[in-house]
Formats: structure tokens, C-alpha cells, sequence
């Protein structure tokens, strides 16, 4: 295997929890919600599939586990913010503080224990094509979802019905709702697929990443998802481009470092942010653009007048 | 309102008698923790020590600690905290809380500090650090004689006198051995974070290291090794765990011993502010037990301890050249500890510009 195909490997390890929680947070914020509390749930999602990968010896249901728990997570979420109407940015930085203070004290027993590590599923006669064979066909079950979810997502907001309901809801939710559309039921279900990545991206850190529970085991990957999201101005297909980017640029730096290339590795560490900052400049360049993909409603609270 | 005010006011003065009539009995003895006192590295071994010490002397003082605390202005309300709430002696134990510590020990007078692994001291203020590079030559030896293609990676956090040290001492060790060795460093700029070293780690090996050593704190380099099949040493606490075919040896921080000692001095009222930095002949750093490897290799690295341990071994003892083949130490002369605790410069055989 030649360094490049290595570099590729590690490049879709570090990518794949940042497209996951990233495409989850893009259709919560397509429905007008704004969650803050993506580092949480994926530190929750991590927590949750590894113990239940330890107690049951199948990461398989570690996967589950961690959707789950996401899942639940941003409900809690959904609950104050929908219901009870609570500030979505105070909500959602709690939601982040709370999961990682929950997912501490859960996992605490499990600290030190070396897990199981999600096997690859290999397709017979694609990942003989050389080079990118082995980069794409030969991996873990978690990398293939990212990308079908990307894939769905797109589908589902541009093409289905459904997506169209979801995205007026988060254009107008005042419209939306004079419609006769269930502003609130779909935001929650938008919340809780938000929850959901972000617990199989926490999955993904804790089974296939680092097989091991740390404590803060995200450390501040949910933070690059939310603006991934911006970064890709709403667009499913972006958040592919955005996180193999921000992960390829944050790997390579490393090779080069282990290559002796001699420059200031704080400058290199700092190369992803800048890479990222320099594409979001380009992107916004373009302000109509942006004004059409950004949803209107963001962050605004909605109360049906009955 | 004015009600629940005067409640809440009654139960706190209540709480504060009650914590004041408490430490009248016992002398309250506190920690600071940069990390979660279960991260199986850095802070757990000095949480061990505060157990070791409660054991110890747990019929005069009591313990308490704060972990998790995030180093920066967070630190300084911490200790502040802890100051404030009776504690007589407070360890802090991360270099980041060095500043915090020094501003907090101004204000209190009458507390006793000890901060570990800085360089500031006060009168009531004293520092303490361990000897780490002593293992890391040793450390350094034993990648020489296990490494077939002569190269090991190393996972640095960040560029401070402390970890530059720790770099030439394992490169010191490993030249000892073999002129030729070399060693590629990657600078992860973070204490913690397992995805991060372990791409570290990743990267070192796709470039061909075959011995890995890391001065991060969690396992997840010592997992990627295992995964690939070479050999790695631990940091902090014994890893022996993440690698069970994996870990040649580990650094072991082991700092009870110092805790009771010091402890001891401030109940008799003897304590005094000092610098003090101790080594493997104090005990206060231990080296896990020398596994999965030859029986040559496992008699010259206990070898090499003893030597370090009597003196008769200086680690950093020329000849010695820097980095740019400048002379640094003159054959037989060791280093003074000045330059070791101020260390900016690479030795010889580093392939790798250090960041400054």
C-alpha cells in the first residue's frame, strides 16, 4: 500500500464523524432550528455505543446504541426549545455542557478498557480496482452510511414532498403553518435525525476511530460540524467537500510533520481553520447565493396562535 | 423573595460553619486537576499519589480535588476557590496552572502552594517536577536495539522546555546505542485528544517508523501501534492495558511519595518553599515492567536504571552536538539543570525543526 492510499485511509476516518454530524445538524437547520448542542450528543453517541459494544461484544448494536442515545439526547433538546420555547443557543450550549458531563459519569467504568473495533465489509470484485479499491470499497459500515446519508438527504430535501414541507418550515414557519403544516412535528423530527448522526458520528469516534472511551472523546468535532454546515451554505454535497477538506488539510499536516518538511507545526495545526475560512470567504462572495440557500427562519422560536 | 433570600443566606452561613468546624480538626489538603482523575495517564497518576497520601496520613488531614479544570483564567478561580474554602496546602498539577498558582499564592499568604512541573516559586509557593528524561533515555536505548529500520516516531503536544527535553533524552539514549538513529517528531498540539494522536501515530508509521513513543496522554497511539504491529512505550501510566503485545515500557509517575513527605513537613510545620526535581533513585518515577522484548535487550535497559539510579549515568553527557552539529556538551561534561529546564534546542539525530 503506498502512502498516498494510507494518507486516503486515515483522511476518510478523520472526515466521516464531521460529514455525519454535519449532514444531521444541515437538516435540523433546514427546518429553521438551530442546535448548538452537536458536541454533546456526539460525545453521548460515543459514550453509548461503546458501552454497549463492550456489554454485548457486537459493535453492531454499538452502532444502534449510539444513534439511539443521540437520538434521545436532542428530544431533551426539542422539548425546551419546541414546546417550552426556550432559547435555541442557550438550550443548545447547555445540551453540549449537560453530554459531557452525563457522558463522563456513564461511561466512567469503561475508562482504560480497550474496545472493539467495527470490521470492515469489503466488496469482492470493486476493491480489486487498484488504488481507489482499497480507499473506498474496503471499509467499515459506518463510512458507507455517511455517504448514503448524504446522498438521502439530498434526495429527500430537493426532490421529495417531505423536503419541501421541511424547507418551507424553515423559510417561513408563519406560512408554513397557514398551510396546514405541522411546523412543530417537523421540527421535531428534524431535531431527533440531527440527534441521530450526531450519535452515529459519536459512534464512530469510540468504534471505528479510537476503539476506547475518553473522557471529551469529541474533543470539539462538533463545534467544526456546526460550521461545516455555514461552511457548505446549507448544500448536503458541500458538507462532503467541506469535511474531506477540513480532514484533509488536518492530516496532511501531520505526514508532512512525520516527512521533516520544516515548517512551524503551529502554523500547520492551523491550516484547516484557514483553509476553511479562506473557501467560506469565496462561497459568501457570492451574497444572493447565500441568501437563497440560508434558511429564514434560523433560530426563530415559533408559537402557533390558536 | 425577601424570604428565600434569607433562607438561602442561613444555609450558607450554616454550610460555612459547619465546613470551617470541620477543617479545625483536620487539615484540609487540595489538588487541582487538568484532566478527568480516571484518564488513565497524567492525572491519575496523581490522584493516585493523593490516595497514597490519604492512606498515609489520612487520620490527620483530609483530601479534596477539583478535576477538569481548564488551564487559563478558569484555574485561577479554581484555586482561588479552594483557598478560600480552608484548604492549608494546595497542589496544582499541570505546568498551564503556573501563572493561576503564582497570582492565587499572593493573595494567600498564609496557604502553602506546590505547583508541579513549573519554574516560578514564592514563599509560600514551591515547585516540584520528576525527572521524566531519565526515562526517556532509557526509553531511548531500547528503541535503538528493537528498531530494524533505526527510526522511531515520536507524538510531541507541545514545543516547552519540558517535552523538548524529553525528545533529546530519548534521542540521546537511542545514539547511545546506535550513532546512526533517528527520530521523526510530530507536533499534535493537544495534551488529549485520542483521534488526533492517533492520527499522529498513523502518520508516523505510514512513513515507516517500527517503534513508537508519545508524550500525549491517552492510549490511542499505543492502539494504532498494536493494530499495526510494531512496538510502543507508554507515557504517564503503565499502557500495558491498550497494548498487551505492544508496550516495551512505560514512564510511571508515581508521585505519593512526594505528597507524604511534603504533606508531613506541613503538619509539623516545617514546610518550606523549595524547587525540588527528583529522579528514578527517589521513586517518585518508575518504569513499567520491560515486556516483549529480548532477554538481552530487558538486561541492558535494567542495566542502564540502575546506572541512572547510582549516579554513575548522567543521561545528557557529552560529546554532544545540537541539532545544527554546533558543540553542546564537551566530552565527560554533564548539563547543568538551568539548561535542561529552559531547553529550546534539538541535539543531534532529531529530524525535525523545532517550533519556536
Amino acid at each position: 500500500m503506498g502512502i498516498f492510499e494510507a494518507m486516503l485511509l486515515t483522511i476518510i476516518t478523520a472526515a466521516t464523524p464531521l460529514v455525519l454530524a454535519a449532514i444531521g445538524e444541515l437538516v435540523t437547520e433546514r427546518s429553521g432550528v438551530l442546535n448548538l448542542g452537536v458536541e454533546g450528543m456526539m460525545v453521548m453517541g460515543a459514550a453509548c455505543g461503546f458501552i454497549a459494544t463492550q456489554a454485548t461484544g457486537s459493535p453492531y448494536i454499538g452502532i444502534l446504541a449510539g444513534i439511539a442515545a443521540g437520538a434521545l439526547f436532542s428530544l431533551l433538546f426539542g422539548f425546551l426549545t419546541l414546546t417550552l420555547v426556550a432559547n435555541q443557543v442557550a438550550t443548545g450550549l447547555a445540551l453540549t455542557i449537560l453530554g459531557l458531563g452525563v457522558s463522563s459519569m456513564i461511561a466512567e467504568p469503561y475508562l482504560g478498557q480497550s474496545g472493539i473495533k467495527l470490521p470492515q465489509i469489503v466488496f469482492p470484485v470493486l476493491s480489486d480496482i487498484p488504488f481507489l479499491g482499497p480507499v473506498l470499497f474496503k471499509q467499515d459500515l459506518i463510512f458507507y452510511l455517511s455517504i448514503a446519508l448524504v446522498a438521502g438527504v439530498n434526495w429527500f430535501l430537493f426532490k421529495s414532498r417531505a423536503g419541501l414541507k421541511l424547507r418551507s418550515v424553515g423559510d417561513s414557519h408563519a406560512s408554513a403553518h397557514a398551510l396546514g403544516i405541522n411546523v412543530i412535528r417537523t421540527r421535531y423530527l428534524a431535531v431527533m435525525f440531527g440527534g441521530a448522526s450526531a450519535g452515529l458520528a459519536g459512534a464512530q469516534l469510540s468504534l471505528v476511530y479510537t476503539p476506547q472511551w475518553a473522557e471529551n472523546m469529541s474533543a470539539g468535532r462538533g463545534w467544526i460540524a456546526l460550521a461545516l454546515v455555514v461552511f457548505a451554505s446549507w448544500r448536503p454535497w458541500r458538507i462532503v467537500a467541506g469535511g474531506y477538506l477540513f480532514g484533509a488539510v488536518s492530516i496532511s499536516q501531520l505526514y508532512a510533520q512525520a516527512f521533516g518538511i520544516g515548517i512551524p507545526s503551529q502554523l500547520l495545526s492551523a491550516l484547516p481553520y484557514l483553509a476553511t475560512i479562506i473557501v467560506l470567504i469565496l462561497i459568501s462572495h457570492n451574497r444572493r447565493m447565500t441568501l437563497i440557500n440560508t434558511p429564514a427562519s434560523l433560530g426563530k422560536s415559533f408559537v402557533p396562535d390558536r | 423573595m425577601k424570604k428565600l433570600l434569607f433562607a438561602l443566606a442561613t444555609t450558607a452561613a450554616v454550610i460555612g460553619f459547619s465546613a470551617g468546624a470541620y477543617a479545625a480538626d483536620k487539615a484540609k489538603v487540595c489538588f487541582v486537576y487538568v484532566g478527568s482523575k480516571t484518564d488513565g495517564g497524567w492525572t491519575q497518576a496523581h490522584d493516585i499519589g493523593r490516595l497514597e497520601l490519604e492512606k498515609a496520613l489520612g487520620d490527620k488531614i483530609e483530601t479534596q480535588f477539583l478535576e477538569s479544570v481548564p488551564e487559563g483564567p478558569d484555574a485561577e478561580r479554581a484555586i482561588e476557590r479552594l483557598a478560600r474554602s480552608g484548604c492549608g496546602l494546595i497542589y496544582t498539577t499541570s505546568f498551564g496552572f503556573m501563572d493561576a498558582t503564582v497570582k492565587v499564592a499572593a493573595k494567600f499568604p498564609d496557604v502553602k502552594f506546590e505547583h508541579a512541573t513549573g519554574y516560578k516559586t514564592a514563599p509560600n509557593l514551591a515547585t516540584y517536577n520528576s525527572r521524566f528524561y531519565e526515562g526517556r533515555y532509557i526509553q531511548g536505548q531500547i528503541a535503538a536495539k528493537m528498531s530494524k529500520k533505526g527510526v522511531a516516531g515520536y507524538i510531541a503536544s507541545f514545543p516547552i522546555p519540558e517535552v523538548v527535553m524529553g525528545i533529546n533524552a530519548f534521542v540521546t539514549g537511542a545514539r547511545a546505542i546506535n550513532p546512526d538513529f533517528k527520530i521523526k517528531v510530530v507536533w499534535a498540539n493537544t495534551w488529549f485528544d485520542p483521534g488526533k494522536e492517533a492520527d499522529a501515530a498513523k502518520a508516523l508509521i505510514d512513513q515507516g517508523v517500527d517503534v513508537l513513543t508519545q508524550h500525549t496522554d491517552t492510549t490511542a497511539p499505543m492502539q494504532v501501534a498494536a493494530e499495526r504491529g510494531i512496538k510502543a512505550f507508554g507515557q504517564a501510566s503503565d499502557m500495558i492495558k491498550a497494548g498487551p503485545e505492544t508496550q516495551l515500557t512505560a514512564i510511571v509517575d508515581t508521585w505519593g511519595a512526594y505528597y507524604i513527605k511534603r504533606t508531613q513537613l506541613f503538619l509539623d510545620g516545617k514546610w518550606e518553599t523549595q524547587s525540588s526535581w527528583d529522579g528514578l533513585k527517589d521513586g517518585i518515577l518508575t518504569m513499567a515492567p520491560y515486556t516483549n522484548m529480548p532477554d538481552d535487550v530487558k538486561a541492558m535497559a535494567e542495566e542502564t536504571q540502575k546506572k541512572i539510579e547510582s549516579g554513575e549515568l548522567k543521561p545528557f553527557t557529552g560529546p554532544l552536538k545540537k541539532q545544527d552539529g554546533s558543540e553542546w556538551l564537551a566530552a565527560g561534561a554533564s548539563s547543568d539543570d538551568g539548561t535542561l529546564l529552559g531547553m529550546n534546542f534539538y541535539v543531534e539525530g532529531v529530524d525535525d525543526k523545532l517550533p519556536q
